[in-house]
């Protein structure tokens, strides 16, 4: 049994104020935390505002390193990495997704560029790509996620909808065919009409291409719907895990209690 | 065609607190000497009656805050008024917005009508403390003397479970939740007859999100006032609206008491926002709607929906469908529904 991440209880304490009034915030409190190779899967972290789940989504990319503890990814620690190449090779396997594809994007920018930008970056590693090369595998990802270059090529953010526009940052992470994706809030900014599509594609990106996914968020209702594992947090500790199913349907943490019952459903009506 | 039915909307005797009839409002830019109207409001009417909470939903961009900033008379170009009027019955007396002066209106916001905006951390001046928001946004609506009026304030943030400690913080100190629930104190405080709220849950994580709920309910309950309730959660309009209207487009298309739209909704694209919530327990597969939410510069002809809705008619490229009452309280735009019930 392999692991493609390992999270080995790993704490990050922020520094907080200035000489005379410092004051050590943690917002990760010793988690450890698995995801097998052979079994991809989707993993909720929920809880609420301040309780960690970005700075541990930014210890994963390796955006920020632990204070104490280490993150394994494919059996290499991320701290050790070093250099251009080292850094390109770990980024080829994790991806982030971020919240509002409104912001990800220079709205100044076509969006196909990042789209050229990340293969040709991504496929220099073994030689240098042809302009077709390129071209194939942006339009390859894209299919993927449902789009084709066709729709994207030459749009600038704005006239792309807020589904598609999350859609086509999608398929930028999977440009250098990743093991992992971390989305942070991926659904929180897209219309209302096409926030399944999203949740739904991240369900069948894990059954076509084996992808594990990070799924971070407080909506416990697409939780629920989508991932396999889910793991509550509340002031950066971990206070419940396990098969998400199981937890939501009988939570027993005080905490997961509470933040069960708060869900508001269509069922007050 | 247009069977247009306010007076039959509103069967009671007494008179609604809004009356808002056909109102249209574009945004219009020349550019190029090419005039562009984004249609943000087109042909909508709707009444709330004293005491009701009205809950708009709609996709980002489908017009939904200039639909208040309309309602309210927060009017700036390029936004502009093209035709309809809106009529705010305050006191027994009827003030219709468009015809104020600007000094009246201003005598009418804050004590009669008051709005609760989206994004809490925008509205509270960073650099000073809450008590000076408080004082520049209701001071002169009160009447009060100094001392009646912090006396008030305070009474009545402790009535809402805040601390008066909060008057002297800054709003950094507080967390998100507080200063939201701060910033409904502040729009509550002159016990407004009216209140417009835009989105004030939408940043806020989920118990805070139940807390703030609770707290608009209540206060709703104590001063009897009338809510127009702006948010995209479907599930929020399930907890807090008594009646729902659906904004696509710039347009109404469906308008129902909350448990009517939620278990009986007619139009498609209504059906489709309610089918599509996940709920917990439920792991059925739910699906999304395909095609993209248009844009108001160059809507589709027609119904606005038709080109991803999947019970298209001829008829509905062609012709925009009008409202009809389905039942007095239950209003659907939609050629698929008149059809079947004529």
């Amino acid at each position: 049994m392999s692991l493609i991440l390992d999270i080995d209880h790993v704490s990050k304490t922020f520094l907080q104020g200035g000489l005379l009034s410092r004051r050590s915030v943690e917002a990760v409190k010793d988690i450890s935390l698995q995801i097998e190779a052979e079994r991809p899967e989707i993993l909720s972290v929920v809880g609420e505002s301040g309780s960690g789940k970005s700075t541990l989504a930014a210890m994963v990319l390796g955006q920020q390193l632990p204070t104490r503890g280490r993150v394994l990814f494919d059996g290499i620690d991320v701290a050790s990495i070093h250099g251009r190449a080292e850094h390109r090779a770990f980024m080829a396997k994790v991806q982030p997704v971020l919240q509002n594809p409104f912001e990800a994007f220079n709205p100044l920018k076509r969006v196909d560029r990042y789209l050229f930008a990340t293969a040709a970056n991504f496929m220099s590693a073994n030689g240098r790509p042809t302009r077709a090369e390129i071209e194939a595998r942006v339009d390859q990802t894209l299919v993927e996620v449902g789009l084709t270059l066709a729709e994207v090529r030459g749009r600038f953010p704005h006239e792309l909808s807020g589904g598609q526009l999350q859609r086509t940052a999608i398929a930028r992470a999977l440009i250098p065919d990743p093991r992992l994706l971390v989305a942070d809030e991926p659904v929180s900014m897209v219309d209302a009409s096409l926030r399944m599509s999203i949740v739904n594609l991240f369900g069948s990106l894990r059954d076509r291409l084996g992808l594990s996914i990070i799924y971070i968020t407080h909506d416990l209702a697409t939780a629920y719907y989508i991932s396999d594992r889910i793991i509550i947090m509340k002031k950066g500790e971990v206070v419940e895990r396990g098969n998400a199913r199981d937890v939501l349907d009988n939570p027993q943490h005080p905490y997961s209690i509470a933040l069960k019952n708060a869900v508001l459903t269509p069922e007050f009506a | 065609m247009q069977t247009e039915s306010l007076l039959h909307a509103s069967d009671t005797a007494v008179e609604p607190m809004l009356v808002v009839d056909r109102l249209k409002a574009y945004y219009t830019t020349k550019a190029f000497g090419i005039d562009r109207d984004i249609r943000a409001v087109d042909d909508i009417s709707l009444t709330v009656a004293k005491g009701e909470i009205y809950g708009v939903a709609g996709e980002s961009s489908s017009g939904k805050t200039s639909l208040i900033k309309t309602i309210v008379g927060a009017i700036r170009p390029p936004l502009h008024v093209v035709g309809g009027n809106v009529r705010f019955n305050f006191g027994g007396q009827a003030h219709d917005v468009y015809s104020l002066r600007p000094d009246e209106l201003q005598a009418i916001r804050w004590r009669h009508l008051s709005y609760i905006m989206q994004g809490s951390m925008n509205v509270l001046n960073p650099v000073r403390r809450i008590r000076h928001s408080f004082y520049d946004f209701a001071f002169n609506h009160m009447g009060l003397g100094r001392t009646a009026f912090w006396d008030k304030v305070r009474d009545h943030l402790k009535k809402l479970d805040l601390d008066p400690g909060v008057l002297d913080s800054y709003p950094h100190q507080l967390s998100g939740g507080m200063r939201q629930r701060t910033t409904i104190a502040l729009a509550t405080v002159c016990t407004p007859e009216f209140i417009v709220a835009d989105e004030p849950t939408t940043a806020l994580d989920v118990i805070v999100q139940r807390d703030v709920l609770t707290m608009l309910r209540d206060i709703q309950r104590d001063l009897g006032s009338s809510f127009l309730f702006v948010t995209h959660d479907m599930s929020v309009h399930a907890t807090v609206s008594d009646r729902v209207g659906i904004v696509y487009a710039g347009r109404l298309v469906e308008e129902a008491d909350t448990p009517t739209l939620f278990r009986g909704a007619r139009h498609p694209y209504t059906q489709h926002l309610v089918a599509s919530l996940p709920k917990i327990g439920d792991t059925t597969r739910r699906a999304s709607l395909s095609g993209r939410p248009p844009s108001l510069a160059d809507p589709p002809s027609g119904c606005r929906f038709h080109p991803r809705c999947p019970l298209a008619m001829d008829i509905c490229s062609r012709e925009v469908p009008a409202m009809t009452n389905l039942t007095p309280r239950h209003r659907v735009a939609c050629f698929a529904v008149s059809g079947a019930t004529s």
